[in-house]
């Protein structure tokens, strides 16, 4: 058994040793901090100066990420708390992401911006936010997050592939997670970019559920209590690349569709979910699809109110059953 | 322009009045009732304590006016208690119980309090205190800022104090320069210095090695007195020097190191130098803090205020 955490640093060092050209910078990230999370912990013991701690300068690390990547190197950026690439949103949408297309012509920006992503600690609000949500539908921008599935290696070679700046989110209290857990009741797949969860030999789902890699363990905890009190199947998707929304497989049967996004309401990741796969399911659906969000709210500090803002198991349950009742 | 400070007088130095030191004592023991209740599972979220830097606000607090607007960061405990001796409200919202400053919603870092303001973001307080300052300009009053050695590192700190010096508005920015960034030591984090970087703007620049309070109100009086009269921005920059970790338990410093730092604490000297005294308020203060603790443990938790669709004008400064 592996965690998030130490699986992501493992293929940041196997990313770092095959590949010269990688660099990586943020706040503390040298040994032996080795990150605010521990996820650069070793990197700048092993790689010397193409690891490097910065000032307090999200804006600017971005900025310089971005020269690296320009100049035919490869750059990725850590933003100690997710909250902060509010601070680098210039130089990720104006510049890195325009870049690759303003001039006239591609030009190949392979730069990753790591962002711990998440509440459910008790940081409060400016500590605890889902920010995926602003960064949708920034032309020359793809957003990707972790999830206990899927190979965090496989997912850096693939960023760099694209040649274009992605963002990549890492739920916090994923990080204190192991890889590849579902608990007794569940199995699980990866085809393509969608990992998939069922309930083995348990027949076609009452409900698809959708839902991005932080909140995994809760989604399953719902679904875990509708299958065992409410006697309702679920099946879920989790896609590693979030935006532009990859192909969801196997929801041409679905009876019902969730999505579930931690992110706060209004404009959301739910909502741009939905939008994809309407015209799709359009006339197959029984009913609308739902989205369940976090509340729109500042994320209290107090833990007994920031659980009320947050997407809680308890949450999904009610809206799956609500749905389908 | 920098204005260093008066060598320390050898001696006689002038005693540390009774309030101070009750002011430097709760402080003291509040943040370290904080750590306990943290390592009792307790609390949850973080903390981060200003051990060791808490004579910066006990000395600047009496030089600051009711009117004066204050603007706190991260570690922000000190900075609120020196200036709000209220420990019952900033526990109450630290552990998100009743009587919570701010409804439990800030917690430890986002605080808002009469003219007392923190958020958690670095450097994202110095243009709003730019603006808080614009406006008082010409009453007397100014709007201080704390900041980090760190938080230079933010792009938002030059533009404020550009606009600050242009404008002649009455900002005090306090730099807590204690050497440190969460891990990262600032001779690998700062080119220069901060002196010359006050200098790029004109703004004056004030260094403050002593950590005596009286002798630094001494230095300071004169000086913020310019600040609210001209107005005009000023920074003081205290080289001073954090005790505990950054947080919690992520402390990377050698034991060497932390035992210098250790050397610099107030603590001792002022129990040295007037022991009677000192054990009496020192009690006493560690009594109080028990005392908050178990009152505010015992409240039932905030309820979550609803949030009204616009400010109502009474929650104006
Ligand atoms: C914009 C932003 N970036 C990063 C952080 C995380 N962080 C909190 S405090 C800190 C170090 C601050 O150092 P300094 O300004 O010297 O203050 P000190 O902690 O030493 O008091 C960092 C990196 C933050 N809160 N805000
Ligand atoms: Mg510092």
């Amino acid at each position: 058994m592996t965690r998030v955490s130490e699986h992501i640093n493992q293929a940041l060092h196997d990313l770092m040793e095959s590949d010269p050209s990688v660099h990586l910078l943020g706040e503390d990230v040298c040994d032996p901090y080795g990150g605010a999370f521990k996820v650069t912990r070793g990197l700048s013991s092993r790689f010397g100066s193409r690891v490097r701690s910065t000032p307090l300068s999200e804006g600017a690390i971005a900025g310089v990420g971005a020269g690296l990547a320009l100049a035919g190197d490869k750059a990725i950026v850590e933003i100690m708390f997710a909250d902060f690439v509010a601070l680098a949103f210039d130089q990720i949408t104006n510049f890195a992401a325009k870049s690759t297309a303003m001039y006239g012509r591609p030009v190949p920006v392979p730069l990753v911006v790591r962002c711990p992503t998440g509440g459910n600690r008790g940081y409060g609000p400016t500590h605890s936010q889902n920010p995926q949500k602003h960064f949708i539908g920034v032309p020359g921008l793809s957003l990707f997050e972790m999830t206990p599935f899927h190979d965090a290696g496989d997912l850096l070679t693939r960023m760099f592939d694209l040649g274009r700046p992605c963002l990549f989110f890492e739920d916090k209290v994923l990080y204190t997670r192991q890889m590849h857990d579902t608990g007794d009741l569940f199995r699980f797949e990866v085809a393509g970019d969608v990992a998939r969860v069922y309930v083995d030999g348990a027949g076609p789902p009452d409900c698809t559920l959708v839902t991005h890699g932080g909140l995994v363990h809760r989604t399953l905890d719902a679904m875990r209590a509708l299958l065992l009190e409410d006697e309702l199947v679920c099946e879920l998707l989790v896609p590693a690349q979030l935006y532009p929304v990859p192909h969801l497989p196997r929801l041409e049967d679905a009876p019902h569709v969730c999505v579930v996004d931690d992110g706060t309401e209004g404009g959301t990741w739910a909502a741009e979910v939905a939008t994809a796969l309407y015209p799709r399911l359009w006339g197959r659906l029984r009913r609308p699809i739902t989205l369940v969000n976090s509340a729109d709210s500042v994320i209290p500090a107090a833990p007994h109110l920031e659980r009320e803002v947050l997407v809680q198991a308890v949450r999904i349950r009610a809206a799956v059953r609500e749905a389908l009742s | 322009m920098t204005v260093t400070a008066a060598a320390p007088p050898r001696s006689p130095r002038p005693a540390v009045a009774d309030r101070d030191l009750r002011s430097l004592l709760l402080i003291r023991h509040f943040e370290r009732a904080l750590l306990r209740l943290f390592e009792r599972g307790v609390l949850s979220g973080t903390t981060h304590t200003c051990l060791g830097q808490e004579y910066v606000p006990v000395a600047l607090s009496a030089l600051l006016r009711d009117d004066d607007f204050v603007f706190s960061n991260h570690r922000g405990h000190g900075h609120f208690l020196a200036r709000h001796p209220d420990p019952h409200g900033l526990l109450a919202e630290i552990m998100g119980r009743e009587g919570a400053l701010c409804g439990g919603v800030g917690g430890s870092q986002h605080i808002y309090h009469q003219r007392f303001l923190s958020t958690g973001v670095q450097g994202e307080s110095l243009p709003v205190a730019t603006g808080v300052a614009l406006k008082l300009a010409g009453t007397g009053a100014l709007a201080c800022a704390y900041i980090g050695d760190g938080t230079w590192g933010e792009g938002a700190v030059y533009e404020a104090l550009n606009m600050a010096s242009l404008w002649r508005v009455p900002l005090l920015v306090v730099v807590e320069h204690n050497g440190i960034a969460q891990s990262t030591p600032t001779s690998v984090q700062m080119a220069g210095t901060i002196a010359a970087r006050a200098a790029a703007f004109g703004v004056r620049h004030h260094h403050v090695a002593s950590a005596d309070v009286e002798e630094i109100r001494a230095g300071l009086a004169p000086l913020l007195d310019a600040v609210r009269t001209e107005p005009s921005p000023l920074v003081v920059e205290f080289a001073t020097h954090r005790l505990g970790p950054h947080s919690k338990g992520d402390d990377t410093r050698s034991p060497e190191e932390i035992r210098r730092v250790r050397e610099s604490d107030w603590y001792d000297r002022y129990a040295e130098a007037d022991p009677e005294r000192f054990a009496r308020i020192d009690a006493e203060q560690r009594d109080l803090v028990e005392r908050v603790v178990a009152e505010v443990s015992a409240r039932p938790a905030a309820q979550a205020a609803s949030a009204p669709s616009a400010p109502s004008p009474e929650a104006r400064p």
